[in-house]
């Protein structure tokens, strides 16, 4: 028996992707995600009519060969506004979650380096963000300045950032008392090096969780809002605004092709991401996994 | 515990503060004279420009910014918050008479949530790695997945027009009323919201139950010949659940968030349906007003959770 190292060192990465795909649910949502992300990119192509296309002399049609889910109440395709809808509420989940987790987690490697009044400041502040409901905070800015995409993404992203944040700050100030921090910082690396260099890094895995969970409450968010108003507006198609038109009862009763595809395009694409965040979670902490 | 207690209010006093500069910021930024909006047209075509000019002497939006933000932050601590804009009567009062029924939907969806998860926790926590565990995670986080809107859609669709079993919008029968009535009304927008919150609970119900069933005095009772279900109830549940009344103070706030989609579809005539529409009419005192009381609202919640919390767990003291 001969004891053989390997030649190259082993990222743990590569058990952690076992992990993941040991993982059925997180396989199925991946693959779910995988459909619905192709079908957002190639809405143009699979559509088959317009989005916008206003047709009053087809309003409000049952799905049938020509629409495949109906038209709505301005005779639009049913279908055509889903694929499209999908790109836009994708689109603010990932970017807005993108801007939160980035923000978060420069704010936590700062608070963990630097400790002190920097670190107090920082975990304050992100106490006072944290119990602020985002939806009301859009709910009033939207009040004063009027509902718009860009707002929604802006507030998210101001709005989430300290779960990331108090994570990567815990991680650092772990990472800072290790032994090859240590040396670095003795042969006179400065702390911002030290972030780049090895934070980052380290912390990247468990900030990718977070960054997940955090795309399914957004796309949540975005339709909550967008279904009262005050998120992407019309003509632009969203999931939630898609389902403005169901506050009438006789809409609910007899049309649930206009309702029931954009709420279960959200509901089944928001379990696939959490399938996923939860997935990865267990591959990347698999002492923390069901404990 | 008493120092402790004056820097928590201390520094939640500043943080309100700070979020009524950004309030008052809002309050100018937005758009539309408030004092065109008060006065009364008749006078204003008699009086012309010097009539507004004293108008406005009188309000004192004269005054320099600092001035104006020191008059209206005393107002507004006084309770005054302006007039709405749509039904010219003051804030405070309209938001007022809209909480009884947010309340009302808050606390019962509350109990519902709490109920469910801490018996699907318990039932999680004893039957570990076994398939009505994995059932319970898998649902919880089905209930956090689907938009609270849309299974509200859902269930008036269901309940309401396909079975007929509940009202389907509103808070009381127009001209009926009583406790009965208002119950029937409740139930679907009370137990979507309670389902919505129910899932996080679970989680945190199972995790502590966990943690504590695998500690040494739950062995002492254990071997002192308690019965399971007395271990279970008595000793560990009790402990379990003490860090829960934390998550739902903190919750408060996101359940306030759930109610005002809920309130839109089910036509509650609460706070979160007044915000809604007063953003379509361009109501901006009232959005206001809604903005303070929420800003309160959090920072209340979040001093009571550190305060329970230390008081239900005489091991963690503040300093």
């Amino acid at each position: 028996m001969t004891a053989v190292r390997p030649a190259v060192p082993r990222s743990p990465a590569a058990p952690a992707a076992r992990r993941f795909l040991r993982n059925r649910m997180a396989r199925a949502g991946a693959v779910f995600l995988a459909c619905v992300g192709l079908l957002a990119l190639a809405a143009p192509l699979v559509a088959g009519h317009d989005p916008n296309a206003v047709d009053l002399a087809a309003f409000r049609e049952p799905p049938s060969a020509a629409h495949l889910l109906g038209t709505d109440s301005s005779g639009r395709d049913v279908f055509a506004r889903l694929v499209h809808a999908g790109r836009v509420s994708l689109l603010v989940g990932l970017l807005s979650a993108l801007a939160a987790v980035a923000l978060g987690t420069l704010l936590g490697a700062l608070a963990g380096m630097f400790g002190g009044p920097v670190d107090a400041v920082v975990m304050r502040a992100a106490d006072v963000v944290l119990s602020f409901p985002s939806l009301v905070v859009v709910v009033v800015l939207a009040g004063v300045f009027g509902p718009s995409t860009a707002m929604l993404v802006l507030v998210f992203a101001a709005g989430n950032w300290p779960t990331a944040c108090r994570v990567v700050r815990g991680l650092t100030l772990s990472l800072r008392e290790r032994e090859y921090v240590q040396a670095a910082r003795a042969f006179g690396a400065g702390r911002p090096t030290v972030i780049g260099r090895h934070v980052l890094p380290a912390v990247l895995p468990q900030v990718a969780v977070v960054g997940t969970l955090l795309v399914a409450q957004l796309i949540l968010l975005e339709a909550v809002l967008s279904f009262l108003g005050l998120g992407v507006q019309p003509p632009q198609a969203s999931w939630g605004n898609m389902l403005t038109d169901a506050q009438n009862l006789t809409l609910i009763q007899t049309m649930p092709w206009l309702w029931l595809p954009p709420g279960l395009a959200i509901a089944l694409t928001v379990l696939a991401v959490n399938f996923v965040g939860d997935g990865l979670r267990d591959a990347v902490d698999p002492k923390g996994a069901r404990s | 515990m008493l120092s402790y207690l004056l820097r928590r209010l201390l520094t939640g006093a500043a943080v309100f503060l700070l979020i009524s500069v950004g309030v008052f910021l809002l309050v100018r930024a937005a758009p539309g004279d408030p004092v065109l909006m008060m006065v009364d047209p008749e006078q204003l075509a008699a009086g012309g420009p010097a009539f507004l000019a004293a108008k406005r002497a009188e309000l004192g939006l004269d005054q320099p910014l600092p001035v104006t933000y020191g008059i209206w932050l005393r107002d507004a601590l006084g309770g005054d918050l302006g007039y709405s804009f749509v039904s010219r009567r003051p804030v405070a009062e309209v938001l007022g008479e809209r909480m009884g029924p947010t309340v009302l939907l808050m606390g019962t969806a509350l109990a519902i949530g709490l109920v469910l998860a801490v018996a699907a926790g318990t039932v999680a926590a004893t039957r570990r790695n076994t398939a009505i565990d994995y059932a319970t995670t898998v649902a919880s986080l089905g209930t956090v997945s689907v938009p609270s809107f849309f299974l509200g859609i859902a269930t008036i669709y269901l309940f309401s027009l396909k079975l007929g079993w509940t009202p389907s919008s509103g808070m009381s029968t127009p001209g009926g009323g009583g406790a009965a009535d208002v119950s029937a009304h409740l139930v679907l927008p009370a137990a979507v919201l309670g389902l919505s919150i129910a899932g996080p609970f679970t989680r945190y119900v199972r995790a502590g139950l966990l943690a504590e069933l695998g500690a040494d005095y739950v062995r002492t009772a254990e071997a002192k010949g308690a019965g399971p279900a007395r271990v279970l109830v008595r000793h560990a549940l009790r402990n379990a659940l003490v860090p829960l009344v934390t998550v739902v103070m903190i919750s408060v706030p996101q359940l306030l968030a759930g109610a005002v989609a809920l309130e839109q579809v089910f036509s509650w005539p609460g706070m979160g349906q007044l915000a809604v529409s007063s953003v379509g009419m361009l109501d901006y005192p009232v959005v206001i007003g809604f903005a303070m009381f929420v800003a309160l609202l959090v920072l209340v919640c979040n001093l009571a959770a550190d305060l329970l919390y230390a008081a239900a767990d005489p091991r963690i003291s503040l300093s």
